[in-house]
């Protein structure tokens, strides 16, 4: 009862469209759904979106891959539509339509002409509530993504040496399994695992509608009243609280062998916290460490020192993933030359790292960095579709709209000195796997 | 519903080919001819230019040298070493992409308003003075050399490139664009200037231009840009003859899932059946999931993630290709299934039903295509170099809509030769295949 009470407030406190910025409008249904309409009236394009709260992460326990095996279902049917239709009715309609899964969210998505909008609303929220499913279905598509890992990740030693990387990170968070999922537990998915997963988090008060294009915020409001309105919420629908990583007390070092190499490389990475709500500021430095540390193959502070000082590598880089539900990582990369070997790229990363530290932030860069976050801003507009999954992901990974459009400027106001405490803070050696990645049979290396 | 729909969406797909995307031809003073359109919504411009003739013009002995200095453009020019030139680039917050295809080298701009003639001035620089520096070239020459020992052992490029080989032989097409090892070694700093002058030249030249500039802008801007370059090239290669005959060549990897390519002879861009041709593989092997081969081999066997047929209209060959992945003990199904469906399509051709859908489906996402400058820029340049006349995007859809059944079943039969039909399979596939 208490929890209806609440859903009633929240209506009524929202039910005026907040306008946030001059493309973007957001609403929320009475019965949880968020909406969020962006405008561009260039062409006479739409694209349509629903995203769950629910992704790999949210898988239970020794059923991995299910999400994204139920997001292949979804395409299966319901008690209006055929096996295959709404794929065959996007067609038909001159559009294209796919989804995807990750560790925080499951997305479906039409392009289609902006005056097809309804239909695609109409077939979505069918699929949201309505989903029918047989026993032969599930057998096809369960070899389907199966050779989908196969050719993701069993085909590609690079994915496979990630996938150990990432459960090697992560000692008890679900981040360590992969979104695909371990072959031996897909090989046991079957029609309850799925339909389990559906009921639980397939709910208006678990998804966002994110719809960009030519279409005006009150018409899609209307629309996404009647079709999306009437879908009942889940009640049941617990807090997203997954289990915390324990404090991270051995560096832990992985050597992964295949024959299939051809070019070894050394990784290192490490625990990293993400983008929270109203408190974006520690992401935003290191997102700032990223680009300044490998982000540019001729400037950054890792190709300067590991490519042009010396000739240690062929290709360095960092990536950081702020976006993200709970701890996510920061990652380094260094492709040694011909004749290095994977212990001494890792030592010249080392002591590259420790320079960045001594030498402080090259003010010049980091306005350059700046100058390229304000044009952004202005480069983004011409991508609406773009726009539509930067807030599709933002709000499934428990951002709000408003953190959204706070982001340019928190980048902004990033100094010097914050982007050398959060490198300092993040670069704790109990925190880290680095791994080898190396040419030669598995065998060989658990012999050494 | 049908209907219904069919006379809705003619009308939603002529607005942006034309009343939204509004293309003029602009000729500079120095005679630089580019399509442009006007977007003055959003302050910035993109900008495409291709030079045709790409990788196949390098010289005898020479393999790589075109993929190897158009990766070195963008590091130094000028009086800017490749740092000063990256700074100068990303404080402007400009971006530039260079790459070198079979066809064309392509060079990728985008610039705000506000810096546009320094932008433009920078990447001048770039166009007509590259530095190839010895420390760049050997950088980058390091760069590309792990990238070719890289694809030596991927199933997917062992595959291309074998494919390649048996249908072109020794033409350029015939062997990778990137080079061999021993012909990447072996480059000079004169292969690559000699490498620029058989490519960059205006006598081959296609440029594109949409966002926020005006025509009377555009003109002096081409000439500054590209005036510079040299007036004439390498001459283009020949047409080569696709060389495949019928059959299966496996090449032995050990990997788990085989990947397959397969192929033969297909249709030139100009020839009058190409929009049957374009049609029948939608129906066949088509990007949406509606396809023969993908309900076939996917939905109803669950023998892969995805099957796949294409038209390859090369400027010099043309290829009709698919390729599908499947793991090796199922491998020989996937490939005995798509034989099937390719002589069936062959010999019984396409229902009503299907050239309906087929036609719905592309004059629908035809439109969609044009969602961004950068998009917009995109198939102009493609427009031009397959000599398509100006206002093409607003008959296309009238051309794909008059194929008849008939014809659509005339061309399924002369394009699709199943005795023809060679899969390259990369793995270590089980059974006979």
């Amino acid at each position: 009862m208490p929890r209806l009470l609440a859903l009633i407030l929240t209506s009524l406190f929202f039910a005026l469209p907040a306008r946030a910025s001059d493309m973007v409008t957001t609403y929320t249904l009475d019965n949880g759904m968020e909406v969020v309409v962006i405008e561009d009236h260039r062409a006479p394009v739409v694209v349509h979106m629903v995203w769950y709260r629910a992704g790999a992460a949210d898988e239970p326990q020794g059923s991995s891959g299910v999400a994204h095996f139920l997001e292949h279902l979804l395409f299966k049917g319901t008690e209006k539509m055929e096996p295959g239709e709404l794929s065959r009715v996007v067609a038909e309609n001159g559009g294209s339509d796919n989804a995807f899964t990750s560790n925080d969210y499951t997305g479906y998505f039409q392009r289609v002409a902006a005056d097809r909008l309804e239909l695609m609303m109409e077939m979505e929220a069918d699929r949201m509530v309505n989903l029918q499913l047989g026993e032969e279905e599930i057998e096809t598509e369960r070899n389907v993504i199966i050779e989908e890992r196969n050719q993701r990740t069993e085909n590609n030693p690079s994915a496979l040496f990630g996938e150990q990387r990432d459960a090697a990170l992560y000692l008890h968070h679900p981040y360590g399994t992969p979104v695909i999922g371990w072959r031996h537990e897909m090989e046991t998915l079957g029609l309850d695992d799925a339909l389990a997963f559906y009921k639980q988090y397939y709910a208006p008060n678990n998804a966002i509608l994110v719809v960009a294009g030519d279409v005006a915020p009150e018409d899609v409001l209307a629309l996404a009243e009647k079709h999306y309105g009437p879908l009942p919420p889940n009640p049941d629908l617990k807090p997203r609280e997954r289990v915390k990583e324990p404090t991270h007390l051995a560096a832990r070092r992985m050597v992964f062998s295949d024959v299939r190499v051809a070019q070894p490389y050394v990784t290192r990475t490490y625990l990293a916290p993400e983008r929270d709500p109203g408190a974006q500021e520690r992401a935003a430095a290191l997102t700032l460490l990223a680009d300044l540390l490998g982000g540019d193959g001729t400037t950054s502070h890792l190709a300067r020192k590991l490519q042009f000082e010396q000739q240690i590598a062929v290709y360095t880089g960092a990536g950081y993933r702020a976006t993200s539900l709970d701890d996510t990582s920061f990652s380094l990369i260094v492709v040694p030359a011909e004749g290095v070997t994977l212990e001494e790229a890792e030592a010249a990363l080392d002591d590259a790292m420790e320079s960045f530290l001594e030498e402080g932030v090259d003010s010049a860069a980091l306005d350059r960095l700046k100058m390229q976050i304000r044009a952004s801003t202005v480069y983004e507009r011409d991508d609406v579709a773009a726009l539509a999954r930067r807030y599709g992901s933002a709000l499934t990974s428990g951002l709000t709209v408003e953190d959204v459009q706070e982001w340019p400027a928190i980048l902004e106001a990033v100094t010097e000195d914050d982007i050398l405490a959060a490198a300092r803070d993040l670069w704790r050696p109990a925190s880290s796997v680095t791994g080898y990645l190396v040419s030669g049979s598995p065998t060989e290396e658990a012999i050494q | 519903m049908i209907r219904f729909a069919l006379t809705l969406l003619a009308f939603a797909a002529a607005l942006p080919a034309r009343a939204e995307v509004n293309i003029q031809e602009v000729t500079s003073p120095g005679g630089i001819t580019a399509w442009l359109v006007e977007e003055p919504s959003i302050p910035f411009l993109s900008l495409e230019i291709r030079f045709s003739g790409g990788s196949s013009l390098d010289a005898e002995g020479k393999r790589g040298a075109t993929n190897l200095m158009t990766a070195l453009l963008e590091e130094g020019a000028g009086e800017l070493d490749a740092r000063a030139f990256s700074e100068t680039r990303d404080g402007l917050a400009a971006s530039f992409g260079f790459s070198a295809y079979d066809d064309a080298l392509s060079v990728s701009a985008r610039m705000l308003t506000e810096n546009r003639p320094e932008a433009i001035a920078l990447l001048e620089t770039a166009l007509t003075e590259p530095r190839f520096d010895g420390d760049a070239i050997e950088r980058v020459r390091a760069q590309v050399l792990s990238n070719i020992r890289s694809s030596e052992k991927d199933p997917d490029d062992i595959a291309g490139k074998t494919f390649d080989r048996l249908a072109f032989g020794d033409h350029p097409y015939g062997s990778d664009r990137s080079g061999t090892v021993e012909s990447v070694s072996a480059l000079t700093r004169d292969d690559l200037l000699a490498a620029k002058h058989r490519v960059m030249a205006r006598d081959r030249i296609y440029v594109a231009a949409v966002g926020d500039i005006t025509a009377e802008e555009l003109g002096p801007l081409l000439d500054d840009l590209l005036g510079g370059l040299p007036e004439t090239g390498a001459p283009m290669p020949d047409h080569v003859d696709v060389a495949l005959t019928g059959g299966t060549t496996v090449v032995d990897f050990p990997t788990p899932q085989s990947v397959a390519l397969f192929g033969h002879l297909g249709m030139k861009r100009d020839d009058p059946d190409f929009f049957a041709a374009y049609i029948v593989n939608t129906i066949l092997g088509g990007s949406n999931f509606e396809s023969r081969l993908m309900t076939e081999v996917r939905e109803n066997r669950g023998l892969t993630y995805g099957i796949y047929s294409y038209l390859v209209p090369k400027d010099y060959a043309e290829l009709v290709m698919g390729s599908v992945s499947s793991a090796n003990d199922r491998i020989a199904e996937a490939v005995e299934v798509t034989r099937q469906v390719w002589a069936d399509m062959a010999e019984n051709g396409v229902t009503a039903e299907e050239l309906a859908a087929a036609k719905t489906y592309l004059t629908g996402a035809y439109p969609l295509r044009f969602d961004g400058n950068g998009p917009i820029a995109d198939i102009l340049v493609g427009m031009q170099m397959q000599n398509l006349p100006i206002d093409y995007a607003a008959t296309r859809n009238d051309k794909v809509n008059a194929v008849t059944l008939e014809e659509a079943n005339r061309v399924a039969s002369e394009l699709l030769r199943p005795e023809s039909l060679h899969f390259v399979v990369v793995g270590q596939p089980e059974g006979a295949i």
